[in-house]
């Protein structure tokens, strides 16, 4: 009898993630809509003034794109404690915290990348000044993956809930909020001419931090709420 | 000469005074049982005897709240279980977005393949091939249950629990399982498997193990 690798087996997960996202497309694009929309209003509230939207546009940015992805956090796992998967998963031979970590690279390449990628886009539109773009980029580069993990572990925890979507914000919101305050602080630093470097090097130290934590916790809290 | 009698082979499971409750208040055992190579067991209880609990605590997705499991005398633990134990529940892990044949490509990958078969064999034995590019969503719950049987020839479990594995299914269905379940045995794998009653194994005389909540009287 032969046994699959664990490689074979985190290489299924990825595929089988991707051909969901994949077939669900109209769904998994409802955060980038919901960022785009929100960046966009921000200038019809507060008027055209270049000079309102330069002083909020990385703060509008980081903002909307931290809710936008939290939307997308609660269906990481629902679907799959649902049809029984994840039974499947936590039974497989295979290192269950691996193959979480396939399921938020996953989320984080399907949800958070597309949003990293129309950051140029929001920042145009809120007249962010172009040489604060690549620390935008940078940092929300760091960040994104942190609430993807953060938010993987919280999801886990929250999972035994019918109704968890509540309790998950309060759960991932003061997590989320050092992440926040250092991502966003580098871009305010560098438009005010400041060293940005020192925000960004410590969201890295978290982000490495979390990568090696998070898919364990998460694959624990999992365990306890399937019991 | 002395004869050599064969040693009976070691039980594949083994059950010590296993028993389950939820916020105290028990919902079965203490159970004693042993499950060699071969044998198919049959357990019956009525609806809430707490036949699908029992099935999750042999697998080790439950603790149990007293008593011990072992697996090849050895005990029970997530990290021990590997790829000796199949599971199928009321849920049956499929996915409705993808077709047959991917969620059969998914259930390899993450339990590996039994030599000398392919998903289109496995598909075919249960009676569903031309299905295999088909969505998931559009097969009925006895093709799907079909699907969840196909997976389980094609993961190579020596153990298989099987929580009723004849909802749902027609009478052509039944047999299969049956079948199934005696090309298990005769592999040399063992089941456990759940009914309440209705239908049941029938070929040869399986052994029982009736579940009855801690709290009826006899």
């Amino acid at each position: 009898m032969k046994a699959g690798t664990t490689g074979a087996a985190c290489t299924a997960v990825l595929v089988r993630d991707f051909a969901l996202v994949w077939r669900r497309r109209g769904d998994a694009l409802n955060p980038l809509l919901f960022a785009i929309i929100v960046v966009a209003l921000f200038p019809l509230a507060l008027g055209p003034e270049e000079a309102v939207l330069e002083r909020i546009a990385a703060g509008t940015i980081f903002v909307a794109m931290l809710l936008a992805m939290l939307l997308s956090l609660d269906t990481l796992f629902r679907s799959d404690l649902e049809d029984g998967s994840l039974e499947q998963l936590v039974l497989s031979p295979h290192p269950l915290a691996l193959l979480l970590a396939c399921k938020i690279a996953v989320h984080w390449l399907t949800t958070a990348l597309p949003l990293v990628c129309i950051a140029p886009f929001a920042a145009e539109l809120l007249h962010l000044p172009s040489p604060v773009r690549p620390v935008l980029i940078a940092a929300l580069a760091l960040t994104t993956p942190l609430l993807s993990l953060i938010g993987a572990v919280c999801v886990a925890l929250t999972m035994g809930m019918r109704r968890s979507g509540m309790l998950l914000s309060l759960l991932v919101l003061p997590l989320l909020v050092p992440a926040l305050i250092f991502g966003a602080g580098a871009c305010n630093a560098a438009q005010a001419g400041l060293g940005y470097a020192a925000p960004l090097l410590w969201l890295g130290a978290w982000l490495v931090a979390a990568l090696v934590v998070a898919p364990l916790a998460a694959a624990a809290a999992l365990r306890i709420s399937l019991t | 000469m002395e004869l050599m009698v064969p040693s009976p082979a070691p039980p594949l499971l083994e059950a010590h005074g296993l028993a389950y409750a939820r916020n105290d208040e028990a919902i079965f055992g203490p159970l004693d049982f042993a499950l060699r190579p071969g044998e198919i067991v049959l357990v019956e209880g009525d609806n809430g005897s707490g036949k699908t609990t029992l099935l999750k605590v042999l697998c080790g997705l439950l603790a149990p709240s007293a008593g011990e499991v072992l697996l090849h005398g050895e005990p029970l633990t997530l990290a021990r279980l590997s790829h000796q134990v199949s599971m199928l529940g009321h849920l049956a892990g499929l996915k409705l977005e993808l077709s047959v044949l991917e969620n059969l490509r998914f259930a390899i990958g993450l339990g590996g393949i039994r030599p000398g078969i392919t998903p289109l064999l496995a598909l075919a034995s249960v009676g569903l091939d031309g299905y295999e590019d088909q969505p998931l969503r559009t097969l009925s719950a006895g093709q799907k249950k079909r699907v969840a049987l196909a997976r389980l020839l094609l993961v190579p479990s020596a153990l298989w629990l099987l929580d009723e594995p004849y909802a749902n299914l027609d009478r052509g269905g039944i047999e299969l399982v049956n079948r199934l379940l005696d090309d298990h045995a005769r592999r040399g794998g063992a089941a456990l498997v759940t009914s309440h009653g209705a239908y049941a194994y029938t070929s040869g005389t399986p052994r029982r193990l009736a579940l009855k909540h801690p709290g009826a009287q006899p």
